[in-house]
């Protein structure tokens, strides 16, 4: 059992993904793609626009399976979709026909929980995302922001050891995003899972994660990690004026705008 | 440091601007909109049945074939009254009813299993989209004489007819709202634990509802113009059956009449329909500010 602790929550080693376009034509997204995720580790992923960061969640949930390479999830190969993961989107992912607590009710209801059980433990998860008081509102009733703490609290309600985020906020407006942030650290603290976090923000990067992998324009591969020194509990609204922040910011960027700038030219072209 | 800061004072309302000013002036004038829908349509329905009038009394079109408002009023009159020269009027619509109801609901509900099976197998739906086209190609009213052949002059053939009508309307919406379901909610539910019954049963149908319900809306109307040509083709009850003795003897008031009850019939269902769904799309956003 020991043993078992000690391997990494999430191992992509030599991973490589290929699809096929409506053409016909192999389109190769990753590419000897290698990344370790320790357990209770927050890992950020930035990389330029569609290089195949949300490909890499994929291939962890078992939505999508490796075309050379290996994946494992808490040290055993994945085999369809594990239970201990929990996937937050970038889109509105609610289910907008159940108000906001048959929304939180979905995953253990799915899971076989009885009725009463998995109400309880709805309204518990919404009084922790401070929620409770519009439990029989409907989704198009919300903020988006609310909106995505409805889904945090869909997610973390399956009690996930593994925490997949695919630019979760990004639809939200600066302010908005600042809240959310903090609410996620304070989650995160709590359920101890170990979380990836694709974003193309990098300060957003920085401000949540102890490690940010840099993707190289697609086909991804990885072109540099760097570990964040920052201590925790961290205040995201403050924590970007600190010059530790500005020098990892400094650094990181001038990292990330040279595969910025190849995959605009590529566009371009 | 402070300068960046700039002071402003609290501006005052203009007189006519105040929030209670501007609800009541925005209810007047919906109040006064509404009631402009509502006499225009009116004046509208009044002038077309007063033009038709005077048109028929004054021999400007010819009353044989086009009868006029006041005797297609007066032959409603008689048949509710006095029922027709086949029997009651009763008996007639509730026959035309129950052939129409009976299609509609088997018609929709087969349409609707069968457009989700298809849906969520794309297997399936390769094999059998070639026969699903090439039968929806045939005009489903060339198949009313072959029913009545095969099932009788009863209920069977117009219930056929009426289910062959609204099938494939369902069908295809129900495949269509299937396949349109969106792909986050789906990989959502399935990280969420749900198994593919469930992924069907809760993720799918519900976000094909809006899709089936609108072809639900145009079907029940199919589902009565199945019955009664179904009914003129051969029948011994019905409102189609009405239409055509109505036909057989010159009898142009009582056509119109037969189409009329056919109108509120349907327009009926139509209401219904829309309370129903109403009802269950309680979660789908409502715009602002009605403008009905």
């Amino acid at each position: 059992m020991t043993h078992e602790k000690t391997t990494p929550a999430i191992e992509l080693i030599n991973v490589s993904r290929r699809f096929l376009t409506p053409t016909g034509k192999s389109l190769t997204a990753l590419r000897d793609f290698t990344m370790t995720v320790e357990r209770g580790e927050f890992v950020a992923v930035v990389g330029p626009t569609g290089c195949g960061k949300s490909t890499t969640l994929n291939l962890v949930t078992g939505l999508a399976s490796p075309s050379a390479g290996e994946v494992r999830v808490m040290g055993a190969p994945v085999k369809g979709i594990d239970p201990r993961i929990g996937f937050v989107f970038q889109s509105d992912a609610l289910f907008p026909w159940r108000n906001v607590i048959e929304n939180v009710m979905a995953g253990p209801l799915f899971r076989g929980r009885a009725n009463s059980d998995a109400t309880a433990a709805a309204r518990d998860w919404l009084a922790r995302v401070g929620l409770s008081r519009f439990e029989q509102h409907y989704p198009h009733q919300l903020s988006g922001g609310m909106r995505k703490r409805v889904a945090l609290a869909q997610t973390f309600i399956n009690g996930p050891e593994i925490l997949l985020m695919d630019e979760p906020f990004s639809a939200l407006d600066v302010q908005t995003r600042v809240l959310m942030h903090e609410e996620l650290l304070r989650l995160w603290s709590e359920a101890k899972a170990s979380v990836v976090f694709v974003t193309h923000d990098l300060e957003e990067a920085i401000a949540l994660a102890d490690k940010v992998y840099v993707l190289t324009a697609g086909p991804a591969t990885v072109k540099s990690v760097y570990t964040i020194d920052l201590p925790r509990p961290r205040v995201v609204a403050d924590i970007r004026y600190e010059q530790s922040f500005i020098d990892y910011s400094r650094t990181i960027w001038a990292d990330l705008k040279e595969e910025v700038e190849t995959s605009y030219a590529r566009a371009a072209a | 440091m402070t300068d960046a800061a700039i002071d402003i004072s609290a501006g005052a309302f203009r007189p006519g601007t105040s929030d209670a000013e501007i609800e009541a002036a925005a209810a007047k004038a919906a109040r006064h909109r509404r009631r402009t829908v509502i006499f225009w349509r009116v004046a509208i329905l009044v002038a077309f049945l007063g033009m038709w009038e005077i048109a028929a009394r004054q021999a400007w079109i010819d009353p044989f074939f086009y009868a006029m408002p006041s005797t297609i009023a007066q032959r409603l009159y008689e048949w509710t009254t006095e029922g027709t020269s086949e029997g009651p009027l009763w008996y007639h619509l509730y026959v035309t009813m129950e052939e129409a109801v009976i299609g509609f609901v088997t018609g929709s509900v087969i349409g609707i299993i069968i457009g989700v099976a298809l849906g969520r197998n794309r297997m399936a739906a390769d094999i059998f989209s070639i026969y699903i086209k090439v039968i929806n190609s045939i005009p489903r009213v060339v198949l009313a004489p072959i029913f009545i052949m095969i099932l009788g002059l009863g209920l069977a053939s117009k219930v056929a007819l009426a289910f062959v009508m609204v099938f494939f309307v369902v069908f295809h919406n129900a495949f269509q709202g299937v396949r349109e379901a969106d792909r986050a909610m789906i990989a959502n539910a399935r990280i969420l634990g749900a198994s593919n019954w469930q992924l069907t049963r809760s993720v799918i149908v519900p976000s094909a509802m809006s899709w089936i319900f609108a072809s639900l809306h145009v079907s029940f109307g199919f589902a009565i113009i199945g019955a009664i040509v179904g009914e003129f083709v051969g029948s011994r009850y019905g409102i189609g059956l009405l239409i055509n003795i109505a036909k057989g003897s010159f009898d142009a008031a009582g056509m119109y009449a037969a189409i009329v009850i056919v109108m509120v019939v349907a327009l009926g269902a139509e209401y219904l329909m829309t309370m129903v769904e109403d009802r269950l799309a309680k979660w789908r956003p409502q715009p602002l500010h009605e403008t009905q």
